[in-house]
C-alpha cells in the first residue's frame, strides 16, 4: 500500500489508546504483536485516519480496540471481505486484516483462499497461537498432530493447515512468517509486508500462555530459525519447499511476486477516475439514455 | 378440420412457445416482444423453465393486445410446440379454441390433429432449405410476426440489429429465414386459414419493454448503487448481470464472491468506507447472509438486499417462483434491529423501490429488501418511460470531527454516520456490542441505551411507510389482499369480475406494515388473501400486527405464478352471489 505520508518522524504512541481494559491474558504473545505493528505504522508513518484495521472475531481480533485509528470490527471469520470493499471503496486508504489463526484459517478459510486470488492491495496478519483462545483452548486449524483439549480429547489427528504453503499455492504476492517473541524481525517484515503493492500475509507464531502448553515462547524459540540470506525470495518452488518443512520452522519473508495487479486495479474503477466512491454521483443523463434502449425504437 | 377462425373479438392474444433448453424459445421471445413493441402493440412475457441447460421442456409466454396486459394467463390462443413433448407440456392448458402451428413432421403423433386446430408450418424444413435447420426459430419469428400484421419492415431491421455482432453471412441467414418466414405466414393469411386482428396502441412507441430484473439494476443505478458483491443464484442473477454489463459506464464495482457470506460482508464494509453496496441472492444465499445481515443490524450500517425468491426449502425448485421468503427477510437476523421490506408488484416499482432503498438506508442505517420473486424477475412488459425528474440520490454521510463518535446516543436514534478517511476523525465500528465511540464494551446499562437507540428508528421507519394501493371501488364489501408480484394478475382477477362490491389491496411495503392497514380491513365484509405459498405468510403478519385474520386464502405453491383465469375463478367461488 502506498498511503502513508512523509514528514517528520511519528512516535508510535500516536496509536495508543486512553484508558482501555485490554482484554489479554498476562504474557500472551498479542501484547508484543500489538506494540511492533505500532511501530512499523509510525516508522512507516502510516497515518492513524488514513488507515482501516479490520478484524474478525476472537482474542486476537480485539486488536483493533486497542488501537487509535479507523476500525472496522466484524464477525468471526469475516476480516478479508470487508477489508477489501474498504479498500475497494476508497484506495487512497491503508487496509490490514488482522485476526487470530481459527478466524483466518478455519471459518474463514475460504475467504482466504479467494482473497489471495483477488490480490486486493491490504496486508493480512495472522495471530496464530496454534490454539482457540477465547472460545478457551479447542484446537485450531494450525494445531499441532497430538494437541489435546477438552474436546480433542485423543489428540488433534488432522493434518495441520498450513497456511504459507497455501498461500504459495495460490502465488500470493508476499507471504512471510514471524515470531512475537523477536520484535525487530518482525517489525522489518511487517514494514515489507505493508509497503507490498498487494495482499500480503504475515502469520506470526503467537504463544498462548492460557490455552498452548505445548508451543510456548520456549518451544518457538527451539523450533523456529531465519532463512538465510541466500534464500531466494523469487523462487515459487523453493518457497513451496521451505514452506513444508516440519522438522524445525522457517522465519522471514518466503515468497514475493511483485509482478501481479491488485484488485483495485483490474476492476477498472480508478483507471479514469481517482475519485473514491463516497465522492461519485450516478450520471442520471447516462442513465436516462440506456432506459432510451428500452424503447427498442429505430 | 375447422381453421375458420375470428380473433377480432378479444383484441388480447396469448400466444406460448414450448420446447427444448437449448432450441432457442429465448431467442423466440426476444425478438418477437421487441418486434411486437416496435409495431405498436402492448406485450407482455414471462417464461416457466426448468433447471437445466438442454433438454427438458421450456415455455414462454407472450400476451399481445391493443390494451395494456401486465399478467399471465392460462389460456393459449396460439401455440408453437418446437418439439416433441412439448404439446403435452402445456396440455391442461389448450382448449378447442387454441390453434396449434407446428410441422406436422416435428411434432408428429404428439396429440390429435382432427380435435385440435392445428396448422402445419414448415419451420424446419423452410430453415434446411436455407441451409441449416438452426435458423427454425427466426423463420418462427417471421411467421408470427407477419400473422400479426407486422410489417416486414420492422422485423427485417429489428432481426438485423440483433444479429448485428454476428459475421455477415450469419446476419443474412437470419434475415432470410425470417423473410420465409414472413412469407409462410401472408401464404395462411391470403389463404383465410387464420386472421389475426389486433389495434396497435399509439401510447407504446414512447414506452420502454422492461422485465422485472432490469428494472430493479436500473434501480439500483438510479439509487447510485456503486458496488455490488453477489454469488450467482437464479433467480436473482439477473440483476448482478446486467449491472456488470453496465460497470464501466456508471463506475460500478461488480464483484462474483467465493460465497453469499463474503458477498454480504463485502458490502457491508463497502457501506463503511462510503459506497452504495448492494447484493442479490435467493433463498438459500440469503440463508447464508443471515450472520451478515444481523452485522448490518449491530453496525447499523445501510444495506440494500435484493432477495429474489424461488421455491424452497434447500435448492427447492431452482427456476421456479413462490413468495414463500416473506418470513425469512422479516425474522432473519439474531438479535433485534429494524429493517425494510419492499415488494414491487408492477415492473416500475422494480425501479422506483430500489432506488428508494438506497437513500432509505442510507438515511436510517438500516437494511432495506427489495423482495421479488422469479416470476417478477423474469417477467417484462411495456411501461411508461421511467420518470427521473425526482431523482435524488441523498448521501447521509458526515464529515467527521477530531472528536468524532460514531454511535453518539441521540433522540431520534440516528447517530451521524461519518466514514475513514473524510474528515480528521476515527470511525470506529464493532459487530461486539460497543459504545458510543464504536469500541468493545460490556456495560450492561450501556447495552441496554444502545438497543433502544437502535430499535428508535423503527418509530421513524414508520412514517416512511409506502402505504397499500386500493384498486376497484371504494365502497368494496369484498377486499382481496395481496403483495409483491401478483399485483397485475390480482388487479386482472378483480377486473373480470365485473362487480361493483369488490376491490384488491395491493402492498408494495410490507414492512414496517402501513398504519392504514387496519382500517383497510375493517371496512370489509369479506377478506381473502392471495399469497403464491402455502402458510399465507402476509396474512400472518398482518395478524400480528392488527389482529384481523384474514380468514379466505387463496394460495398456490406449486411454483408457478397464479394465471387470471384461475385467480379468476378462485376469486369468484369465494364471492357470494346473492
Ligand atoms: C459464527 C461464530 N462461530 C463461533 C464463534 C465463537 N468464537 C469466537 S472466537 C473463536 C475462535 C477464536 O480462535 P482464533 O481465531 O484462533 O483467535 P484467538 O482467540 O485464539 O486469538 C470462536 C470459535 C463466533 N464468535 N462466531
Ligand atoms: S487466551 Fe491465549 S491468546 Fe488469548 S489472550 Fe489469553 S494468552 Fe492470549
Amino acid at each position: 500500500m502506498a498511503c502513508w505520508i512523509m514528514g517528520k518522524t511519528m512516535d508510535a504512541q500516536i496509536f495508543d489508546m486512553d484508558n482501555i481494559d485490554v482484554a489479554w491474558c498476562p504474557g500472551c504473545g498479542n501484547f508484543p504483536i500489538l506494540m511492533i505493528l505500532k511501530k512499523a505504522l509510525a516508522e512507516l508513518e502510516v497515518e492513524p485516519a488514513n488507515l482501516v484495521l479490520v478484524s474478525g472475531i476472537g482474542q486476537a481480533a480485539k486488536i483493533p480496540h486497542y488501537f487509535k485509528t479507523n476500525v472496522f470490527n466484524g464477525l468471526h471469520g469475516r476480516a478479508l471481505p470487508p477489508a477489501t470493499a474498504i479498500k475497494a471503496a476508497n484506495p487512497a486508504l491503508a487496509v490490514i486484516a488482522q485476526s487470530g489463526d481459527g478466524d483466518m484459517y478455519g471459518e474463514g478459510g475460504n475467504h482466504f483462499l479467494h482473497t489471495i486470488r483477488r490480490n486486493p492491495d491490504i496486508t493480512n496478519i495472522v495471530h496464530n497461537n496454534m490454539v482457540y483462545g477465547l472460545t478457551k483452548g479447542q484446537a485450531s486449524p494450525t494445531s499441532q498432530m497430538g494437541f489435546r483439549t477438552p474436546v480433542q480429547v485423543n489428540g488433534v489427528f488432522l493434518e495441520p493447515f498450513n497456511p504459507l504453503a497455501v498461500a504459495i499455492a495460490l502465488n500470493a504476492g508476499f507471504v512471510a512468517r514471524a515470531f512475537a517473541g523477536d520484535s525487530e524481525q518482525t517489525k522489518e517484515i511487517l514494514k515489507k509486508a505493508i509497503k507490498h503493492k498487494g495482499y500480503a500475509l504475515v502469520d506470526i507464531f503467537q504463544p498462548c500462555p492460557s490455552f498452548n502448553k505445548l508451543n510456548t515462547y520456549q518451544w518457538f524459540k527451539e523450533h523456529t530459525y531465519y532463512l538465510e540470506d541466500s534464500h531466494d525470495q523469487y523462487d515459487r518452488n523453493e518457497a513451496f519447499k521451505r514452506a513444508t518443512e516440519t522438522e524445525k520452522l522457517s522465519l522471514g519473508i518466503f515468497y514475493i511476486n511483485p509482478d501481479k495487479k491488485t484488485f483495485e486495479e483490474n476492476i477498472g474503477t480508478y483507471q479514469e477516475n481517482q475519485q473514491p466512491l463516497y465522492e461519485r454521483k450516478p450520471d442520471i443523463g447516462k442513465l436516462r439514455n440506456l432506459i432510451e434502449t428500452f424503447k427498442i425504437a429505430d | 378440420m375447422d381453421t375458420d377462425l375470428s380473433f377480432q373479438k378479444n383484441n388480447d392474444l396469448s400466444i406460448v412457445l414450448c420446447g427444448q433448453a437449448g432450441q432457442g424459445i429465448q431467442t423466440v421471445e426476444y425478438l418477437l416482444t421487441r418486434i411486437f413493441k416496435l409495431a405498436g402493440y402492448n406485450v407482455f412475457a414471462t417464461k416457466e423453465y426448468m433447471s437445466r441447460i438442454r433438454g427438458g421442456t421450456n415455455s414462454t409466454e407472450i400476451r399481445v393486445s391493443s390494451e395494456f396486459v401486465g399478467a399471465s394467463v392460462n389460456r393459449i390462443d396460439i401455440l408453437i410446440p418446437l418439439d416433441r413433448g412439448a404439446v403435452g407440456h402445456v396440455e391442461k392448458r389448450i382448449s378447442p379454441q387454441t390453434i396449434i402451428l407446428a410441422e406436422k413432421e416435428t411434432i408428429a403423433d404428439d396429440f390429435d390433429q382432427t380435435r385440435h386446430k392445428f396448422i402445419d408450418v414448415p419451420f424446419a424444413k423452410t430453415a434446411s432449405d436455407i441451409g441449416n435447420k438452426i435458423y427454425s426459430n427466426v423463420v418462427a419469428v417471421g411467421t408470427i410476426a407477419g400473422l400479426f400484421g407486422v410489417e416486414w419492415q420492422t422485423i427485417s431491421k429489428y432481426v438485423k440489429q440483433y444479429f448485428s455482432a454476428k459475421p455477415e453471412d450469419v446476419v443474412q441467414s437470419n434475415i432470410t429465414a425470417a423473410k420465409e418466414g414472413f412469407t409462410l405466414a401472408t401464404g395462411l393469411i391470403n389463404s383465410s386459414e387464420i386472421k389475426i386482428d389486433i389495434r396497435n396502441d399509439t401510447k407504446v412507441k414512447g414506452q420502454i419493454l422492461l422485465s422485472g430484473a432490469e428494472a430493479v439494476a436500473l434501480g439500483a443505478i438510479a439509487g447510485g448503487c456503486n458496488f455490488i458483491s453477489s454469488y450467482p443464484m437464479s433467480p436473482s442473477t439477473g440483476v448482478l448481470v446486467f449491472l456488470a454489463g453496465k460497470a464501466k459506464d456508471f463506475g460500478i464495482i461488480t464483484e462474483q464472491a467465493e460465497d453469499e457470506i463474503a458477498a454480504i460482508n463485502m458490502a457491508v464494509g463497502a457501506w463503511y468506507a462510503g459506497a452504495r453496496a448492494m447484493v442479490t441472492t435467493s433463498g438459500g444465499g440469503f440463508a447464508l447472509m443471515i450472520e451478515g445481515l444481523s452485522l448490518a443490524g449491530m453496525l447499523e450500517s445501510p444495506i440494500v438486499i435484493h432477495l429474489a425468491q424461488r421455491p424452497g426449502p434447500a435448492t427447492g425448485l431452482p427456476t421456479r417462483t413462490e413468495q414463500a421468503d416473506l418470513e425469512l427477510a422479516l425474522y432473519a437476523g439474531h438479535g433485534e434491529f429494524p429493517r425494510i421490506i419492499l415488494a414491487p408488484g408492477k415492473i416500475e416499482d422494480g425501479f422506483y423501490l430500489t432506488q428508494r432503498a438506497f437513500n432509505l438506508a442510507d438515511k436510517y442505517q438500516v437494511p432495506v429488501f427489495i423482495l421479488t420473486d422469479q416470476y417478477f424477475v423474469d417477467s417484462c412488459y411495456n411501461t411508461d418511460f421511467l420518470d427521473l425528474s425526482n431523482i435524488n440520490v441523498e448521501k447521509h454521510v458526515v464529515k467527521t470531527e477530531v472528536d468524532y463518535e460514531r454511535y453518539k446516543l441521540t433522540a431520534n436514534g440516528i447517530s451521524p454516520r461519518g466514514i475513514p478517511g473524510f474528515g480528521r476523525g476515527l470511525v470506529v465500528v464493532d459487530s461486539d456490542e460497543h459504545d458510543q465511540a464504536g469500541h468493545i464494551t460490556e456495560d450492561l446499562g450501556l447495552r441496554t441505551k444502545m438497543v433502544d437507540k437502535r430499535l428508535r428508528k423503527f418509530e421513524l421507519l414508520k412514517k416512511e411507510v409506502i402505504q397499500p394501493e386500493l384498486i376497484g371501488s371504494g365502497s368494496y364489501k369484498n377486499l382481496v389482499v395481496c403483495w409483491g408480484s401478483t399485483y397485475n394478475i390480482v388487479k386482472e382477477a378483480v377486473k373480470n369480475l365485473g362487480r361493483d362490491d369488490i376491490a384488491a389491496l395491493h402492498f408494495k411495503q410490507v414492512y414496517p406494515l402501513p398504519g392504514e392497514t387496519m382500517e383497510y380491513l375493517q371496512r370489509a365484509e369479506k377478506t381473502i388473501i392471495v399469497e403464491n405459498n402455502a402458510t399465507a405468510q402476509f396474512a400472518r403478519l398482518i395478524r400480528l400486527n392488527t389482529g384481523i385474520d384474514i380468514e379466505n386464502r387463496i394460495l398456490k405453491y406449486n411454483g408457478l405464478s397464479f394465471s387470471v383465469e384461475e385467480l379468476t375463478e378462485e376469486l369468484n367461488g369465494m364471492l357470494d352471489h346473492g
